[in-house]
């Protein structure tokens, strides 16, 4: 019928073709030298598909830091801007913003930098409503150029603290190669063969990286005397955490922005890898996780029992039990260690929660909240029996052990809870509609330059049917709301006056209570000193930047550390 | 003949209208919406995501009625256009995968031939040797029932780890470029190794005890005895056993290649190996529809394929299908 012998040989022809084929499928060349090279990993979790820092939720990592450049950086750790592509901004008239641009800035194709560019950007938002900035045409009027290197930028209604942000996170783009960019071009275009002011080009991608090249021509180094060292930047795209953890300790990888669990021990057991502070928390502060508590359902739309709930929960259990220590717990106001002189300390000593659950039974049983039918657990004043379940998303182990203590501390001072682990898009479906009883999110309350982003999203207002910008637990309070605005329209000169109006927010957030703060998530960073060092730390004599490679963390501090790293040997 | 074809042709058209519905329809009963879940990792101000969430939802073609994205479907179907990925925005998804395909079928079609020739081969020759019929056998049979993903792990994890000699994940090393050079090809076998190596050891053992059962049912089948007692050489008693042990295998195998673009699921997430099933799996948590649409399309077309061949290759291989034929 067939010959074996032809059958086999015939096979091997086929497995070797294929093998062949696919390895010309993916045709091109090139090495790189260990020494020169810096391997990033923790902000792609899907292939690099896109180089245009309008999108800015999904570009490829280093797109805006690396690539193209913002007028500003900021440095959380200084609480500072910096000026970077701008020489310097300031308000001239309270509503009149001039910025000066650096001279000698060009684009990686030789053009030189000038204030075209910037106007042309910011105008993208006016032009094409799609823009992530594009509101801020509501009360900005006109960009005038003033000469080649000088903006004037007028406002209708200025924002202080919003354009403050915006002046290190959206990045410049060139005219002269944007100009005739269509709407689909610029707000879905993949922007292939970035050109931007920025330190490194793109050099090539694929599937699971993306390797970036110096640019020997980069303005900083003459202008500033700053100089990357890495030749090339290659980020890998995460797999899991765990295949991240063993290519650090094996040296494959430099710099690791992903969550490992046990990196206490890792520090103690491996001299080479590195991390901010030496001892707890090792790392810096991020963000802050919440617990958001569902203000539309009984008995999370009583004021006391959400008091109650904060006083029952360990956030200190958290911290150690279920995090090692790599995170600090939050303190009550929620605020981020970089906004601590924000914080009020009267307000916190007379209204701020710990754990305490003999306070929390205490304000229970006051309110009315009991044991009627001997199952255990309280009743409602009403009555009514009580079950709640806290979600977070699946997969994520860390949150999902940390609900567990929640759901711990809520069950030890009698309510009845439960916890639940749905799909990420159900549990984001769940918060965005308000279905949920209690969830963590963390999703908004990012470092930034003022704590008004923060509360722009923990108040997020108006009160809406879908709530997907925060205020999950749709928290209403029109004067809380006001005093967010109020603080956005205070010029971020005026120190005072912000303290003021956040003191004044967080005597009613802690009067409230609509979300309970837990604990601050980690700026997690692992780096590897077998080929580079010199990486930022707490200690002395050493940089100190926020060592990230998260997308809009390259701004405050993941650029800046490229330029202090030193090549190991 | 004419008739058979026709009506075999009918069934597959009808079964890949079906399928490719399904396929359509189930990302669709998932909770939640791609477009949120794509601006989810957006710092944006609230106001503008509104607006952002309008323009990418019509981008998508999401902001039609269900029935009207149906029809659009099909459509877009017959143009070839599979529509644009959520997960890698803004890549199209047919050259996403038509981008993974090469290494499914690198890793899929040499383990699949090369276990079935071996485990055929070597089923057979336990059929008739007690002593391997005795060793060997049991141990297939312990790896034919071992959770796949456990194997794989705990071969990631012995040469992997512990020994080190190939790597884990991804299909190639990271210090290097795609090319065609000595080096690049040395790296892409030794990442290809233990996958290939998971796969064709737990699907020799399938092979193996398939090849060695019906042998030795066919050997206890009256022709073979006829066959023994008119005095045939029992090599030829045997080769006889081998050729009708050998139609169900090759419907196995058809079966088997029918899978091959998505047939290595487990074993692609395990060595992070970038294939179709690995992307299905990130399409599947992203979801993106379009991608899960387009994967599932490949895998239909893929199964219906095989299944075509095998129909043909059986009226050549197997007479009585012949016959069977022409008596209708």
């Amino acid at each position: 019928m067939w010959s074996k012998n032809r059958l086999i040989g015939g096979t091997l022809l086929v497995v070797l073709t294929l093998l062949l084929t696919a390895g010309l499928a993916l045709a091109q060349g090139g090495n790189y030298e260990r020494s020169e090279t810096l391997y990033t990993t923790g902000n792609a979790w899907s292939p690099p598909t896109d180089w245009n820092p309008i999108t800015n939720w999904n570009y490829a990592t280093g797109t805006t830091g690396l690539c193209y450049e913002t007028p500003f950086l900021y440095d959380p750790l200084e609480d500072e801007m910096k000026p970077w592509l701008a020489k310097k901004g300031e308000w001239v008239t309270s509503d009149t913003y001039l910025m000066d641009l650096r001279k000698g800035i060009k684009w990686q194709d030789g053009e030189e930098f000038t204030a075209q560019d910037v106007k042309f950007t910011f105008e993208l938002g006016k032009r094409f409503d799609g823009v992530y900035y594009s509101t801020l045409w509501k009360w900005l009027d006109e960009i005038v150029a003033i000469g080649e290197y000088s903006l004037e930028f007028r406002f209708s209604d200025p924002l202080y603290q919003q354009w403050e942000n915006y002046l290190y996170s959206i990045a410049i783009v060139p005219k002269h190669r944007w100009k005739d960019k269509s709407q689909e071009d610029v707000l879905s275009g993949a922007n292939k063969n970035p050109i931007g002011t920025g330190a490194y080009r793109y050099e090539t991608h694929s599937q699971d990286r993306m390797v970036w090249v110096k640019n020997e021509d980069w303005w900083a180094t003459d202008l500033l005397g700053r100089e990357v060292a890495p030749k090339y930047v290659v980020d890998i795209v995460n797999r899991s955490n765990n295949v991240s953890l063993g290519m650090l300790l094996q040296g494959q990888i430099d710099w690791s922005n992903n969550f490992l669990p046990g990196v206490p021990s890792l520090v103690e057991n491996y001299s080479n890898v590195h991390t901010y502070y030496e001892e707890k928390p090792y790392m810096l502060s991020a963000n802050t996780a919440f617990l958001f508590l569902n203000l539309t359902k009984k008995p999370m739309d009583d004021t006391d029992f959400r008091k109650a709930t904060g006083f029952a929960v360990d956030s200190g259990k958290i911290v150690s039990n279920v995090y090692g220590h790599i995170v600090k717990a939050s303190n009550p106001t929620g605020l981020l260690p970089n906004w601590s002189k924000y914080v009020s300390e009267e307000t916190v000593d007379e209204k701020g929660f710990s754990y305490d659950p003999a306070k929390a039974k205490e304000i229970l049983d006051k309110a009315g909240y009991k044991d009627v039918n001997d199952d255990g657990f309280r009743e409602g004043p009403d009555g009514s029996t009580i079950e709640l379940t806290i979600i977070v998303p699946n997969g994520w182990t860390d949150w999902m052990q940390s609900i567990r203590i929640v759901r711990d501390g809520l069950n030890a001072v009698g309510i009845n809870a439960t916890v639940k682990f749905p799909d990420f898009g159900n549990y984001q479906d769940k918060i965005h509609a308000g279905t949920f009883d209690m969830a963590i999110n963390n999703f908004g309350s990012s470092v930034s330059n003022s704590p008004f982003t923060f509360y722009e999203w923990l108040f997020q207002s108006p009160i809406k049917d879908r709530m997907s910008n925060g205020n999950f637990g749709r928290y209403e309070n029109q004067e809380v709301f006001d005093l967010v605005t109020e603080l956005n329209k205070t010029p971020t000169s005026d120190t005072e006056a912000m303290k003021e109006t956040i003191t004044d927010i967080q005597d009613i957030f802690l009067t409230d209570l609509p979300a309970v703060p837990l604990w601050y998530n980690g700026m997690w960073f692992q780096g590897n000193t077998s080929h580079w060092k010199n990486w930022p730390s707490g200690a002395e004599d050493t940089p100190d930047h926020m060592p990230s490679t998260w997308s809009g963390y390259w701004q405050m501090g993941g650029l800046l550390t490229l330029t202090e790293l030193e090549p190991a040997k | 003949m004419k008739r058979y074809f026709s009506r075999k042709v009918f069934i597959y058209i009808l079964t890949f209208f079906l399928a490719v519905t399904i396929d359509w329809l189930v990302p669709r009963f998932m909770p939640g919406n791609p477009v949120q879940n794509m601006l989810s990792r957006a710092s944006i101000q609230s106001d503008a995501a509104e607006v952002m969430r309008g323009y990418y939802t019509k981008a998508f073609g999401l902001d039609v009625p269900l029935w009207q994205q149906y029809l659009n479907f099909w459509q877009a179907i017959f143009h070839g256009d599979l529509g644009v990925s959520v997960y890698m925005f803004p890549e199209k998804v047919t050259n996403v995968i038509f981008r993974a395909v090469p290494y499914d079928l690198a890793l899929l079609v040499p383990s699949v031939l090369l276990s079935w020739i071996a485990g055929n081969k070597f089923g057979a020759f336990a059929a008739r040797s007690r002593w391997l019929d005795n060793t060997i056998l049991p141990i297939t049979y312990l790896l034919r029932a071992t959770p796949y993903m456990w194997l794989a792990i705990l071969m990631a994890w012995s040469l992997g780890i512990v020994w080190g000699i190939f790597p884990i994940s991804g299909a190639y090393s990271f210090s290097m470029q795609p090319s065609f050079s000595f080096a690049f090809l040395v790296s892409f076998l030794r990442h290809w190794f233990l996958p290939f190596a998971s796969l064709f050891i737990v699907q020799f053992g399938g092979w193996a005890i398939g090849m060695r059962n019906m042998i030795i049912y066919e050997l206890e089948e009256d022709y073979s005895h006829y066959l023994e007692s008119l005095g045939a050489p029992r090599s030829l008693v045997r080769k006889y056993a081998f050729r009708n042990a050998m139609l169900p295998q090759i419907t196995g195998l058809a079966l088997r290649l029918g899978q091959v673009v998505a047939g290595a699921l487990a074993t692609e997430i395990v060595f992070s190996y970038p294939g179709i099933g690995y992307l299905l799996l990130q399409a599947i948590n992203n979801q993106d529809y379009f991608l899960i649409q387009g994967c599932f399309l490949f895998i239909v077309i893929g199964v219906l394929l095989a299944n075509f061949i095998i129909d043909v290759v059986y009226v050549i291989v197997d007479p009585r299908t012949r016959q069977g034929m022409e008596g209708t």
